[in-house]
C-alpha cells in the first residue's frame, strides 16, 4: 500500500508538501485517463491529484474494500457484489441529468469526465449498519458537475437514481427483492454542493470496480455509506425533498439526512461505536467511538445550524 | 400416518440403533472449530468478528431446526432418530453459548456497560438472550438422572419450551438485518412449517382422543 502523502491535517486548506509538488499533479491530470473503452472487469490506471481533504488514517485494505459490499442490486450478502458485478457492462455509460437545470440533457460519462480534474479524497465511510473503512476514492467535486448544467433558482434537492437492468443485475430478478427499483438517493442542494460531496469514478489508483458502484458514484463522507448511491444513470434537480431508497424501506429507521451521529441510535442497534474493517485487529479489532458527523463536523456542521438532527436523523 | 415397517425398514431402524452417540457430539462440533480456525488465521474476510458470529449463531438455529425435525421423520414413517435428540439439542445450546461469547468478548470487547445497554434497549438482542435464556434449563435437564428426578411428563412440559426458544431464534436473526433478506426469511418458514406440523399432530391426537375410532 503507497501512500503519496503521509499526514495532512484535515485542517490544513492546502499543505505546503501538496503545494510544492502542484506541478506534478496538474501534469498528471491533464495525462487524465481513458474510461471509453475500458471493460467492466478491467481496472484503469487514473491520473490524479492529492487533496487536502484526504484523512491520513490507514487505508482499509483494497481487498476488503472491494469484497465487502453492499450493493443489493447484486445480492444482499457482503460478497454477493464481488462474486456477481463482473456481469454489468459500464460502457457505454450515460447520465441523464435533468429537472430545473438550465442545461438538461443525456450526458456520456466521457463528456462529463472531459473538464474535471480527478483528485483523490481518502474518506471514511461509516456504514449505518455499525462498520467504517478508510477508502482512497478518486473523483471530483458534485458542484463542477451541477455548476456546468446550471441550476435553476427554485432548485432545492438533488435526486440521483441508479441503473435498472434485471439481465446484468442479478439482485434485481427472483423472489426475494429486499428494495424496490431503482434505487434512489438524495441531498439537499446545498449538501450536494458541498465540497466534501464528490462522484466518485475511482478507487485505490484506478477506475472503480463494478461492486463499488462503477462507473461512477455518489460519497458524502459525513453521511451513513447507503446515501452514497452507485452506478447512477440519473441526476434530477428538484423543489421537493425527493424519496430515497431507504427511508421508503423503513421510514422509522432511516431518515433523508442519515448524517452520521452517534447520538441517534439505529431503533434496532447502536451508533455510538464502530468497527474498522481490516484495520489489522482481526478476532480482536477494537470497537472505535463512532464521531458526529463521522469526523466532517468542522466542514459540515454548519449545514444544519438550528436543526434538530434527532428529528431530521 | 401408520405406515408398515417393512423388513428392510426394521433392519434400517436396528441399525441406527445400534449407532454410537458420541461421534454426533463430535461431527457436530467440527463446524464450530473450522470456522474458529478461520478466524485465528485471519480467513473470514473484511469482518471476521461478524462472520463467526453470525456463523456460531446460525449453527445453534441448524441444530434447534434438527432436534424438531426428529418427531416429523418419525411420524411420516421414516426412522426413529430419538436417541440422537439430545446430541442435537445439546449441540444447539454449544453453539448458543460460543455465540454469545463472540458476541460478549470479540464484538462488545467486553464491554459490560454496552452489553447490558443492548440487551435491555434492542429488541433483537434482548429477544437472543430470552432464546439463549431458555436454552439453558433445557441443556440442564438434557440426561437421564434429571428426567428421572423430574418425571417424564414435567421433563416433557419443560422442554417443550425449545418450541418458543426456535421462534425466539429466528425473531432476533430477522430483526438483526436491514431489510427482508433471503436467508434468515428461509430459516422462519422452516421453522415455522416445523410448529405447523407440530400443531397438526397434537390437534389430531386431540380428535382421536375426544372420538375414539372404531374399526
Amino acid at each position: 500500500m503507497t501512500r503519496g502523502i503521509e499526514r495532512i491535517p484535515s485542517s490544513e486548506i492546502t499543505p505546503r508538501e501538496l503545494y510544492l509538488r502542484r506541478r506534478e499533479f496538474i501534469g498528471g491530470a491533464i495525462a487524465s485517463l481513458v474510461l471509453a473503452g475500458a471493460s467492466s472487469a478491467d481496472a484503469a490506471p487514473l491520473a490524479f491529484s492529492k487533496s487536502a481533504f484526504s484523512t491520513n488514517e490507514p487505508l482499509t485494505p483494497k481487498a476488503d474494500v472491494t469484497t465487502y459490499n453492499n450493493f443489493y442490486e447484486f445480492g444482499t450478502g457482503k460478497g454477493d457484489p464481488s462474486s456477481y458485478a463482473g456481469s454489468l457492462k459500464t460502457s457505454p455509460w450515460s447520465v441523464k441529468i435533468d429537472g430545473l437545470v438550465s442545461k438538461p440533457a443525456t450526458y456520456a460519462l466521457e463528456d462529463i469526465l472531459k473538464p474535471v480534474t480527478l483528485e483523490e479524497r481518502i474518506y471514511r465511510m461509516r456504514c449505518v449498519e455499525g462498520w467504517s473503512m478508510v477508502t482512497p476514492w478518486i473523483g471530483f467535486p458534485l458542484s463542477d458537475l451541477l455548476n456546468r448544467v446550471e441550476p435553476l433558482g427554485s432548485a432545492k434537492y438533488v435526486a440521483f437514481e441508479t441503473l435498472v437492468r434485471p439481465s446484468e443485475m442479478r439482485g434485481q430478478r427472483g423472489f426475494f427483492q429486499p428494495l424496490d427499483w431503482p434505487y434512489v438517493e438524495g441531498l439537499r442542494l446545498d449538501e450536494a454542493m458541498h465540497p466534501l460531496t464528490i462522484l466518485a469514478v475511482g478507487l485505490y489508483g484506478e477506475t472503480l470496480p463494478n461492486q463499488n458502484g462503477a462507473p461512477i458514484r455518489l460519497v458524502a463522507p459525513w453521511k451513513y455509506g447507503f446515501k452514497g448511491i452507485k452506478s447512477v444513470v440519473r441526476i434530477s434537480l428538484v423543489e421537493k425533498q425527493p424519496v430515497t431508497s431507504w427511508n421508503r424501506q423503513n421510514p422509522s429507521e432511516y431518515g433523508f439526512y442519515s448524517n452520521v451521529n452517534p447520538e441517534v441510535d439505529h431503533p434496532r442497534w447502536s451508533q455510538k461505536t464502530e468497527r474498522r474493517i481490516g484495520d489489522g485487529g482481526g478476532l480482536f479489532a477494537k470497537r472505535r467511538p463512532t464521531l458526529p458527523f463521522n469526523g466532517y463536523a468542522d466542514q459540515v456542521a454548519s449545514l444544519y445550524t438550528g436543526m434538530d438532527l434527532k428529528t431530521y436523523f | 400416518m401408520a405406515v408398515l415397517a417393512s423388513a428392510s425398514n426394521k433392519s434400517f431402524q436396528r441399525a441406527i440403533n445400534a449407532l454410537p452417540r458420541w461421534p454426533l457430539y463430535v461431527i457436530g462440533a467440527i463446524p464450530g472449530i473450522w470456522i474458529f480456525w478461520l478466524a485465528l488465521n485471519d480467513r473470514l474476510g473484511a469482518d471476521p468478528v461478524k462472520t463467526l458470529e453470525h456463523t456460531l449463531g446460525l449453527w445453534a438455529l441448524r441444530f434447534i431446526i434438527a432436534s424438531l425435525v426428529v418427531t416429523p421423520i418419525r411420524r411420516f414413517g421414516g426412522p426413529n432418530l430419538i436417541r440422537f435428540r439430545r446430541a442435537l439439542g445439546l449441540l444447539a445450546f454449544f453453539y448458543a453459548c460460543a455465540h454469545l461469547l463472540a458476541y460478549i468478548i470479540f464484538d462488545q470487547g467486553l464491554d459490560a456497560h454496552a452489553i447490558i445497554a443492548d440487551i435491555i434497549k434492542r429488541p433483537y438482542i434482548t429477544i437472543g438472550m430470552f432464546a439463549f435464556a431458555i436454552l439453558v434449563p433445557l441443556a440442564v435437564t438434557s440426561n437421564a438422572a434429571m428426567i428421572k428426578r423430574m418425571g417424564a411428563a414435567a421433563w416433557q412440559k419443560l422442554h417443550r419450551w425449545v418450541y418458543v426458544a426456535a421462534i425466539a431464534a429466528v425473531v432476533h436473526f430477522l430483526m438483526s438485518v436491514k431489510s427482508w433478506p433471503a436467508e434468515p426469511v428461509i430459516y422462519a418458514a422452516i421453522v415455522a412449517a416445523l410448529l405447523l406440523i407440530r400443531a397438526g399432530f397434537a390437534a389430531r391426537k386431540r380428535l382421536s382422543a375426544a372420538a375414539p375410532r372404531t374399526v
